[in-house]
């Protein structure tokens, strides 16, 4: 059952990540990105990270994607003209991609061996109550710095996209 | 069997990873590149929690939570910055923002 | 006894004169010139006087400068009768020359640099002279040597005295650097540097070690001495004052060589082939320093190549062991050839600068002081009996004459030779018509009274200073012969010389006149220095800088070590240059360059980390 439910939304989100890179306008690789946001959110709480699962759907395909196509709407983009394209990335970049996976998936099997299994319900830690002490207990004070990134964040775009005094 | 091996979790990370990596480098679009980051940054998110369920720990979704903070801030000031990039430039064309070259 | 005072008071003068020279009136600046080195005199006098017999040497030790492992080298004075001897002529001479100056150099410009110069020579000779190892010789032989480059190019406005300046400087260099590999051997095999310690140790050295330390010291001689084959710096050294021809280059710093041997003696005698070599170039100089002297134009030149001659009767003496005669003609020479030198600036002077023979004449009326000075210094050089350079030049040939007779018979006919020359000098210039176009004036008091003086000096210097007796304790002297026989057939080349001389300038005028066309190539020859000049020129010089230029200059220092920075500059650049291109202001090749660097970072990590 837990092997179905991860090669459904695994490829699902593949599918839509190879989706967010190919198509031409930026609306549609907004929306398959949520598409990959949501997939992963299943494959969270296959992982028994409950709590986090909610917060992706909530707080990135919820808040974060919105305001991507906000934005989108709001610059009225349109699709891409393909002309003149970066030598370096094409020519340098796709071999070092797939060098690069081969090396994570070389590694990744090395060090953990198949042995290792996922199932749905292994992990019972992952619920809000769990998360939330973590958060105000041992990691106190990186949740305090963190709300002050988020003042400066706020702060950075109020100044940044505001009109320009005359 | 009963379960799914850890391992392809961590190769299904590492997939999203590089396809965000490949939109990163071939897409021109600055929103689209932006999008490619949120997906590399979903990558790593997945990553830190099967590695949480790996150790039996709680430690990794705390790590995960405050990527995913962080990633809605720059997600914020990113857009504000490419607002006021398409502003003075009306183009949303990377290549063209190159003015640090040399 | 504070010897250091000798020194010390001419070196004060040259720094007041150096210093405030330019703001100083004449009356002032000759004051503190004169004043210093009359001082100077009148300590030594002093001294000499509070010592008494000075059997023994006496010492002084001032301050330790160099202490190094065995080597032990403390700034220490001492003063013998050799010392004495040469003391005594430097201070004395000197003054007499100082005093000539102040009316040579009246109406020259630089007058407190010539002075303080002086001075600076003074205290350097001295040094050398009070010298108790041959550390502080050295520092007094390359002050010398510096004074007279000073002074060669005085008038530095006029090329041939700047390069006559150049060509004494490096020849005597050449000597130098004999001089320095001398004092490593001493070094070496004996430990010290004091005379006391390495003459008396002397005796004990291996004598092919000793004719090695002697020989070099030669070359330095050489060098400071004009001697062949390093005697070229000093007939262009005349492009000088006169004054600084008289001191310099005829009184004092030439002898520094002959100085040097007759100090070193305890090694030459233990080194005989040292001591022959010694002799040979000595006497090999004075024939062809005579030779040379013949056929010159140039007053000053005539001298010059006189006092390269004398300086190898000096060696002469010194080679053939006659160390006392040696140095007994340097005190004579000093009188006469100072004095010879000291009259010609007189000449030249009268003359307003004319310095050629062929335009002088007749001199003997108009400038009588100046005459009959000279006519006593050439006597005296000539070895007419009683005067001065008889009793020295005579001293000299007997020993000659005990140890090879060879040299003798070459001596006696240089001895011709130099009457010859000498007086062809005086029967040109003061006999006969004047052939010149200036007005012929008699020189100021303040240089005749030198000039008498010494000419006093060059008739009776021979009696009353008997040196070989006062350095007896030093030197002992050799057996006298009884043979007369040498003695009457220099006498009879000296008047036969003088006669010569007379009957081809002042008797049959003509004669040179045919003698010159019968033997026009030996003429040429001598005329021309025997091309010696020409010859080092192309041999030595040319090469030398050639090699510099091409080799030195171009190819390694502006190809290897400029090559060498303005290539570490421009790798610094080529690879800037490459670098920027990273900066491509493009954000996919940074990107790249990310995705790059942490492919590599995941190789190494997985290598080194040891992935189990």
């Amino acid at each position: 059952m837990d092997v179905i439910l991860f090669l459904i939304f695994a490829v699902i989100a593949v599918v839509c990540g190879i989706n967010v890179v190919v198509q031409s306008h930026p609306i549609s690789s907004a929306i398959s990105l949520v598409g990959v946001m949501g997939s992963l959110a299943v494959l969270y709480l296959l992982l028994g990270a409950e709590f986090l699962a909610a917060a992706q759907v909530i707080v990135y395909a919820g808040a974060v994607m919105v305001l991507f196509i906000f934005v989108i709407m709001l610059l009225n983009a349109g699709g891409e003209i393909r002309h003149g394209r970066s030598i370096m990335a094409q020519v340098l970049g796709i071999p070092l991609l797939f060098a690069f996976l081969g090396l994570m998936a070389f590694f990744v099997q090395r060090l953990f061996p198949s042995t290792a299994l996922v199932h749905f319900g292994a992990f019972q830690h992952g619920g809000a109550q769990d998360v939330g002490r973590a958060l105000f207990t041992r990691f106190l004070l990186p949740f305090e710095v963190i709300s002050v990134l988020i003042l400066i964040a706020i702060l950075g775009a109020v100044v940044l996209a505001r009109k320009e005094l005359e | 069997m009963p379960g799914v091996p850890i391992s392809w979790y961590l190769i299904l990370s590492a997939v999203l990873f590089a396809l965000g990596v490949s939109g990163f480098l071939l897409r021109r679009n600055i929103i689209t590149v932006f999008m490619s980051i949120e997906l590399m940054l979903n990558a790593v998110n997945l990553a830190f929690i099967t590695f949480s369920y790996q150790f039996k720990q709680v430690d990794g979704q705390i790590f995960s939570f405050f990527v995913m903070v962080v990633a809605a801030a720059e997600a914020a000031v990113g857009l504000a910055i490419i607002l006021t990039v398409f502003k003075n430039r009306r183009t949303l064309n990377i290549d063209d923002v190159s003015t640090l070259k040399n | 006894m504070q010897l250091w005072l000798i020194p010390i008071l001419p070196l004060a003068g040259f720094l007041l004169n150096g210093i405030f020279g330019r703001r100083l009136s004449k009356t002032v600046i000759n004051a503190i010139a004169i004043g210093s080195v009359l001082l100077s005199f009148l300590w030594v006098l002093k001294t000499l006087a509070g010592l008494g017999d000075l059997q023994v040497a006496h010492t002084e030790q001032y301050f330790t400068w160099i202490q190094s492992g065995i080597l032990n080298v403390g700034c220490d004075f001492t003063i013998d009768r050799l010392t004495a001897v040469m003391l005594l002529v430097v201070t004395g001479v000197g003054l007499l020359i100082h005093i000539y100056s102040i009316g040579y150099m009246a109406h020259e410009g630089g007058y407190y640099r010539f002075f303080s110069y002086l001075n600076l020579f003074m205290f350097f000779m001295l040094t050398l002279v009070l010298a108790a190892n041959y550390l502080v010789m050295f520092v007094g032989w390359e002050g010398v040597g510096l004074c007279s480059y000073l002074l060669i190019g005085f008038y530095f406005d006029k090329q041939f005295a700047t390069n006559a300046g150049n060509k004494a400087f490096i020849v005597t260099r050449i000597g130098d650097v004999g001089f320095s590999l001398a004092i490593y051997l001493i070094v070496v095999n004996f430990g010290s540097l004091d005379f006391g310690a390495v003459f008396s140790a002397a005796a004990s050295k291996p004598e092919g070690t000793l004719t090695a330390i002697a020989l070099l010291l030669l070359v330095g001689a050489c060098g400071k001495s004009a001697q062949i084959p390093l005697y070229v710096w000093l007939p262009d050294a005349m492009a000088g004052p006169t004054p600084v021809s008289a001191l310099i280059h005829a009184a004092t710093m030439v002898t520094a060589g002959v100085y040097m041997v007759a100090r070193s003696a305890a090694i030459y005698t233990h080194a005989p082939a040292a001591m022959e070599t010694v002799a040979i170039i000595g006497v090999a100089t004075a024939f062809f320093a005579a030779t040379i002297g013949l056929a010159q134009n140039d007053i000053k030149k005539v001298f010059a190549y006189s006092t390269v001659s004398q300086l190898g009767y000096m060696f002469l003496g010194a080679g053939v062991g006659a160390f006392s005669a040696g140095i007994y003609h340097l005190v004579t020479h000093a009188f006469f050839k100072a004095l010879l030198f000291l009259g010609s600036g007189s000449v030249i002077h009268a003359l307003s600068g004319e310095q050629d023979l062929r335009q002088m004449g007749g001199l003997r009326k108009k400038i009588p002081w100046t005459f009959w000075t000279m006519v006593c210094a050439s006597v005296a050089i000539a070895g007419v009996p009683p005067f001065a350079g008889f009793f020295s030049k005579d001293a000299i040939l007997a020993a000659a004459d005990r140890h090879a007779p060879w040299m003798y018979w070459v001596g006696v006919i240089t001895a011709g030779m130099t009457a010859f020359y000498v007086f062809r000098a005086i029967f040109m210039a003061f006999f006969g018509e004047y052939r010149g176009k200036a007005h012929p004036h008699e020189s100021p008091f303040v240089m005749i009274g030198p000039l008498a003086v010494l000419g006093f000096l060059s008739l009776a210097g021979g009696y009353l200073f008997k040196v070989p007796e006062f350095l007896a304790p030093i030197f002992p002297l050799a057996a006298e012969s009884g043979d007369i026989g040498p003695m009457a057939i220099s006498i009879a080349f000296g008047l036969g010389g003088i006669a010569l001389a007379w009957l081809f300038y002042i008797a049959k005028p003509e004669l040179p006149g045919q003698i010159t066309t019968t033997f026009s190539g030996l003429y040429k020859l001598i005329y021309n220095k025997y091309f010696v000049d020409e010859v080092y020129g192309a041999v030595i010089v040319n090469p030398v800088v050639a090699g510099s230029r091409e080799v030195l200059w171009k190819g390694l220092d502006v190809a290897v070590i400029d090559g060498a920075v303005n290539g570490a500059g421009s790798v610094a650049r080529e690879t800037g240059g490459l670098l920027k291109r990273l900066q491509s202001g493009n954000i996919r090749s940074y990107a790249t360059w990310v995705l790059f660097g942490s492919v590599v970072l995941l190789l190494v990590l997985g290598v080194m980390g040891g992935l189990r």
